[in-house]
């Protein structure tokens, strides 16, 4: 059982990495239009320069 | 024809204008109409935009555009404005911002997007016009943002582009405020997160002490787990939790107390005492329902904020259609698009019928007719000839003119208004909601009960006293409680949105669910805000002849009567002549006819003059020389306002109308609707509303309806504002809620919705008072375990949401 002293921090570094990519993603805007890449991840961007 | 009719023909081969009516625009997919079908051309197209859509599309390879199934379904509008506005210096000093990449960046609202098309076609302007780098359109709100380079391309054409898509783009008014918000909102989407996250894991330790209990885990592990929920909490509360302590603070500061205080009382406890038990390795730990509570609490509130952003984001888009363009005339006659903040007086602006001023001045040259009822509230249109002044806000309706500017931007006699209206919402009093209320009474109880456990336990087993005490502040933490009220008012305001209601704020819906006074505005509101022929007094073969006179008029009038017998023959009229002074005269089939006012009818013609409705403004008609019919022009009351009032007024509303206009006027519209004479009054001024409001509002809670400019200041003074269907900025912007379609019975929509939603809030606070009496017993008796209370709590907090979400505040009222 003496294992959990190792294993559950590193589970715990695991939580703190995942919410810091969150935080990550929220700071960047992710999170603030939920509707449109909805729609336009169906157009193919072939013709697109960019 | 000899034809054999076993294959259909080819479009280019039909010639016969019969045949081709179901031919589809290649662009929207709308009918061809006759007119514009083009027999030997490949595609046909509905209308001149269409095509100027297509051609470009065409030229720049986009024609996958058609192969998406969802059409426009709506024609390309084309306004052929030039957009030059959008070049000025004072356009980008407000709405432009530029990048760190030397790029310059705008956002502006579309007309006209509905689908997933639309992303497409907005996102791919880069390719069509040289120099943008970027046009990302965010559907939900229309939104576009445009990065382009301002060397290379002037947003002009950019502008003009849209346009000619299908998009006419309208400069968006709130970019400051939107940063501010997205801010805000990204915050609190870290706080759930972090929240949550933490909120999950100290219930991952919670599991494994609670399976210690059953089946024995050594004391080791035990005050490893212990140590290990306590290590997590922390953060919780330091970072996210933060929010609820420092509110609780500043209620505190201010005397007065909300919802937040028992929530960080019982935070704040169950932490503290948490913490000295785990220090002391002995004794009750609640860091698994601590964590739980912050989490479900920040969603509630998240939940809240952005039902209500939603309603008022819609609100604050309509102000972006609202004209943002003055065309200035140079010294040497040409004409520029400015912004209207960029005029200053002097300057001559040329006005075109149907169009708003956009500063105050001097009319210098033309002569029309100008509807102030936005301003003044006054339904009949106002003559303006040649050195009368002119206000922004009102709108020219018959025929172009040039304006001097006196008085423009702040100095206007509008935004004097606007100022009023801003004072008067400063000064208006915070309404409290019922949850708030309900704190002051709840801390004092939970802080007795909390007493009294403590007392009645010291005597029996004063080891346990703190902890039994401490155990009762947790679970009576209102989590429930607090969410109720939010969940149920955001799960109503999306549903009002849905309905057409913007509800601004959840007090609005409070303070409509209680029936008390309702003051209605006339013009716009319980009227059509229209010229429209509402009494005819004289025989039907002189109708063709009026309209024959009238027919090339752009007058209201004319557009009255043509609009109340649409299928009338007529036959040209020669030798019509506008009168000055209201009248136009002309020869119809070779007989003379004379249409206009009382006073020039009578110089022309002999005959009695029928009395019509006092409220109305007379038109008479004379034929050969005599008069022989008279026709009531006026402001058409709304079809459903007299069913809507009285529909208000069996749920105990008692209703007001209060107007600008003509006192006789707004009795006939109060009889008309049913409404008592003393309870009408007219000859209001913006400022005599504000002060009639503030003084009902001393008596009690006051609803005021209205449209216009004039309404503002008293809509932003009353309990609630509604701010109707077609109505000015100012008063949108003052009002607590907006309606989006025209007519009262949406008002009465709102009323039964906010009363039902009401309902859901007090049903969902017994719910939670329920759950908070038994898990105070159970305290009191000192049963409450750490399990109880991890279950008990999410359990008051999930059948609250449960029942909001299942409520059915704002559907569709059987009528």
């Amino acid at each position: 059982m003496s294992v959990l002293y190792i294993v559950l921090p590193l589970a715990l570094l695991v939580v703190a990495a995942a919410v810091a990519a969150f935080v990550w993603a929220t700071r960047h805007g992710q999170f603030d239009d939920l509707d449109t890449p909805a729609v336009r991840m169906l157009h193919d961007d072939t013709e697109r320069k960019r | 024809m000899g034809i054999s009719r076993a294959e259909p023909l080819p479009y280019a081969e039909i010639t016969s204008p019969h045949v081709v009516e179901r031919t589809a625009c290649v662009h929207c997919g709308l009918d061809v109409p006759s007119g514009a079908f083009q027999p030997d051309a490949a595609q046909q197209f509905c209308c001149a935009g269409c095509r100027t859509a297509y051609a470009i599309l065409h030229e720049h390879g986009l024609d996958r555009y058609y192969d998406f199934a969802e059409q426009r379904g709506a024609p390309v509008r084309v306004t052929g404005r030039s957009y030059e506005e959008f070049d000025h210096p004072a356009f980008h000093e407000l709405y432009v911002r530029t990048r760190v990449d030397g790029l310059s960046e705008v956002e502006l609202y579309l007309e006209g997007v509905h689908c997933a098309s639309c992303v497409w076609l907005v996102e791919r302007v880069p390719l069509i016009v040289r120099g943008v780098a970027s046009t990302e359109l965010e559907i939900r709100r229309s939104m576009a943002r445009v990065i382009w380079d301002q060397s290379a391309v002037p947003l002009s054409v950019v502008a003009r582009r849209l346009e000619s898509l299908g998009y006419p783009p309208h400069p968006f008014r709130g970019v400051a405020r939107d940063a501010i918000r997205r801010r805000e909102d990204r915050a609190m989407l870290v706080r759930i997160g972090v929240a949550g996250a933490i909120a999950v894991n100290t219930m991952l330790a919670a599991l494994a002490l609670y399976s210690g209990w059953l089946g024995g885990m050594e004391h080791e592990y035990e005050r490893f787990f212990r140590w290990i929920s306590f290590a997590l909490v922390t953060p919780a509360l330091l970072w996210p939790g933060r929010v609820f302590f420092s509110s609780a603070i500043a209620a505190l500061r201010a005397r007065s107390l909300h919802m937040d205080v028992p929530i960080a009382l019982a935070l704040g406890a169950g932490y503290v005492q948490g913490a000295i038990n785990t220090v002391r390795d002995n004794g009750p730990v609640y860091f698994d329902g601590l964590a739980m509570l912050t989490f479900l609490l920040l969603v509630g509130r998240y939940l809240q904020q952005r039902g209500q952003r939603a309603a008022a984001d819609s609100a604050e888009l309509l102000y972006s259609l609202t004209p943002s363009t003055a065309r200035v005339v140079d010294i040497d006659g040409g004409i520029r698009e400015l912004p209207p903040q960029a005029l200053v007086p002097g300057m001559i602006i040329d006005v075109r019928a149907g169009e708003s001023f956009g500063a105050d001045g001097v009319v210098v040259s033309g002569r029309t007719q100008i509807d102030s009822s936005l301003l003044t509230g006054e339904s009949r249109p106002v003559t303006a000839g040649e050195g009368e002044r002119v206000f922004a806000g009102t709108v020219n309706i018959a025929a172009p003119i040039r304006v001097q500017v006196e008085e423009s931007g702040e100095t206007s006699r509008v935004a004097k208004i606007m100022r009023q209206v801003e004072e008067s919402s400063r000064r208006r009093a915070p309404v409290v909601a019922t949850a708030n209320r309900l704190a002051g009474y709840f801390v004092g109880a939970v802080l007795v009960l909390a007493a009294i456990t403590f007392v009645a336990w010291w005597f029996v087993d004063s080891a346990r006293a703190v902890d039994n005490a401490i155990a009762l502040l947790i679970v009576t933490c209102p989590c429930a409680l607090a969410l109720s009220t939010p969940l149920a008012v955001s799960v109503a305001i999306g549903r009002a949105a849905r309905a057409g209601v913007f509800v601004k704020g959840g007090d609005a819906l409070e303070q409509l669910a209680t029936p008390g006074r309702l003051v209605l505005d006339k013009t716009g509101t319980i009227t059509e805000a229209r010229t429209a022929l509402v009494a005819w007094d004289g025989p039907d073969w002189v109708k063709p002849l009026v309209l024959a006179l009238e027919e090339g008029s752009s007058h209201p009038i004319a557009a009255a009567f043509r609009a109340a017998w649409p299928n009338v023959d007529t036959t040209p009229a020669r030798d019509s002549v506008h009168g000055i002074g209201g009248g136009i005269e002309g020869r119809v089939d070779g007989r003379c006819v004379v249409v206009g006012s009382p006073r020039f009818v009578h110089a022309r013609a002999r005959g009695d003059a029928r009395v019509i409705d006092v409220s109305l403004t007379p038109v008479l008609v004379a034929v050969d020389g005599e008069i022989v019919a008279a026709a009531g022009i006026g402001d058409p009351v709304r079809a459903d306002a007299a069913d809507s009032i009285a529909r208000l007024e069996s749920s105990g509303w008692s209703i007001a109308i209060l107007s600008g206009d003509a006192p006789s006027v707004v009795r006939a519209v109060g009889e008309c609707v049913g409404v008592d004479a003393d309870s009408c009054t007219g000859g209001a001024s913006p400022e005599t509303k504000l002060e009639t409001i503030e003084a009902a509002r001393a008596r009690g809670p006051v609803v005021m309806v209205g449209d216009g400019i004039n309404d503002a200041a008293a809509i932003a003074a009353a309990s609630v504002g509604v701010g109707v269907h077609g109505g000015a900025e100012a008063c949108l912007a003052s009002a607590d809620v907006y309606l989006t379609k025209p007519g009262l019975s949406t008002l009465v929509q709102l009323t039964e919705g906010a009363a039902r939603t009401m309902r859901v809030i007090r049903r969902n606070l017994a719910f939670s008072l329920i759950y908070n009496l038994i898990g105070a017993a159970l305290a009191m008796r000192g049963q409450l375990t750490p399990l109880v209370a991890a279950i008990l709590m999410p359990a008051s907090s999930l059948t609250v949401v449960i029942a909001s979400w299942r409520s059915r505040t704002f559907d569709e009222v059987p009528t």
